[in-house]
């Protein structure tokens, strides 16, 4: 009973990170402008990382863990490449 | 001599941290990070930063202390304004002064700020030694500029200067 | 998909607690992005996710590979780390992009108050909203 009900828990938990990131990919593909897209993007792999967090949680493995982590490295560096962008005109000056 | 084989210490102590988290605590795995801490740190040598006087003391876990208490209570004003709104709430540009000047102080500052929902930095000027922030809720300016004075500017001058 | 690790009872529930709060602080911040009004508030939003939403949820993890390997394991703390440094480089550079480009574009009722481009002792550098008084 406790058992299921945790599961249930877990789940919702997804959910609401899936609702999260819907959120955050909404504001990417309708942002008026484009720093609002990259603020979409930017909250969209912030709350999927979180996502597979819980799916370690959920499974037991730490698989999950090490996507997370290249995740928020990858993400991070995506959105800086964008900011950058949108402010010079080029990455790398 | 200690000095030159490590001269970064802090970073080799994060570097070394890191790996072991990652790997796993084994004999060989912190053989190994032992030496990747004091090789890789020495790459800081080439890029010649400016080094931090980090002074150790009781400013530092009173500096978390209310670092955390400050992202407890923003969260919940910020949760509060975007779910129910606000009337009277106006968002805008804040300048004010400040007296730190090192600019790992600086860097600390901002993370602070940052990761505080509520407040946004946006510039820092070098030569004035102002900065910019946005404000969420311009109703807080007030207990906020004075928490800034009171609290965290004389934490990290204790820190960093 | 509806499983479960196999906690003991306070474990579960203070994971199920940790997480449920994590995933709704995060959900509020992108509902907030997607409600409020302009971009320079809208960058406030996704802060609810990257401070109190990842620190519930990392914490929830922690917990719960702790008690299943019935060892510390703290490397979500990494991950903690990464973000809470990276997040304001990130916002810095967007709204400066943004400040840039409002300035760029004219639209000086959004655009904050020149810093860099004001010299020292000109006189007309204290004329922006929300100057503090000395």
């Amino acid at each position: 009973m406790s058992a299921l009900l945790f599961a249930l828990v877990i789940t919702s938990a997804q959910i609401l990170l899936g609702l999260a990131m819907l959120c955050g990919a909404y504001r990417m593909l309708r942002g008026p402008r484009a720093q609002d897209r990259a603020l979409g993007l930017d909250s969209l792999y912030v709350s999927g990382m979180l996502l597979l967090i819980t799916y370690g949680v959920q499974t037991g493995r730490t698989l999950y863990f090490e996507a997370a982590l290249v995740i928020a490295l990858l993400g991070f560096t995506g959105t800086v490449a964008i900011g950058k962008f949108l402010m010079r005109g080029e990455v790398i000056e | 001599m200690i000095q030159r084989l490590i001269p970064y210490p802090i970073l080799s102590a994060c570097i070394f941290s890191m790996w072991v988290l990652l790997t796993g605590f084994s004999p060989g795995h912190i053989l190994l990070a032992s030496v990747i801490a004091i090789l890789v740190s020495r790459t800081m040598l080439a890029l010649l930063p400016e080094k931090p006087a980090l002074k150790l003391g009781w400013a530092i876990p009173k500096l978390a202390y209310y670092v955390a208490l400050d992202i407890i209570q923003s969260n919940i004003l910020t949760a509060r304004i975007i779910l129910f709104g606000k009337k009277d709430r106006e968002a805008d540009f804040v300048l004010m002064p400040v007296q730190l000047r090192s600019p790992y102080a600086l860097a600390t500052l901002s993370i602070i700020l940052t990761a505080t929902p509520g407040t946004l930095w946006i510039q820092h000027d070098p030569s004035r030694h102002m900065i910019l922030i946005h404000m969420l809720d311009l109703t807080q300016k007030e207990a906020w500029v004075a928490m800034m004075k009171d609290r965290y500017e004389p934490l990290l001058m204790e820190i960093f200067e | 998909m509806i499983q479960a690790p196999n906690l003991p009872g306070w474990a579960a529930l203070i994971v199920g607690i940790l997480l449920l709060s994590g995933a709704s602080l995060t959900l509020l911040g992108t509902i907030g992005l997607v409600s409020l009004k302009s971009f320079y508030e809208r960058a406030h939003a996704p802060g609810l996710g990257t401070s109190m939403g990842s620190i519930l949820v990392l914490s929830a993890s922690m917990i719960c590979f702790s008690v299943l390997q019935t060892r510390p394991v703290v490397h979500e703390i990494l991950i903690f780390i990464f973000i809470t440094i990276t997040t304001p480089v990130t916002l810095m550079l967007l709204s400066r992009a943004s400040v840039y480009r409002d300035r760029a574009e004219a639209s000086v009722d959004q655009a904050p108050p020149d810093l860099a481009r004001v010299q020292p002792n000109a006189p007309n550098n204290n004329d922006c909203k929300g100057q503090k008084k000395e």
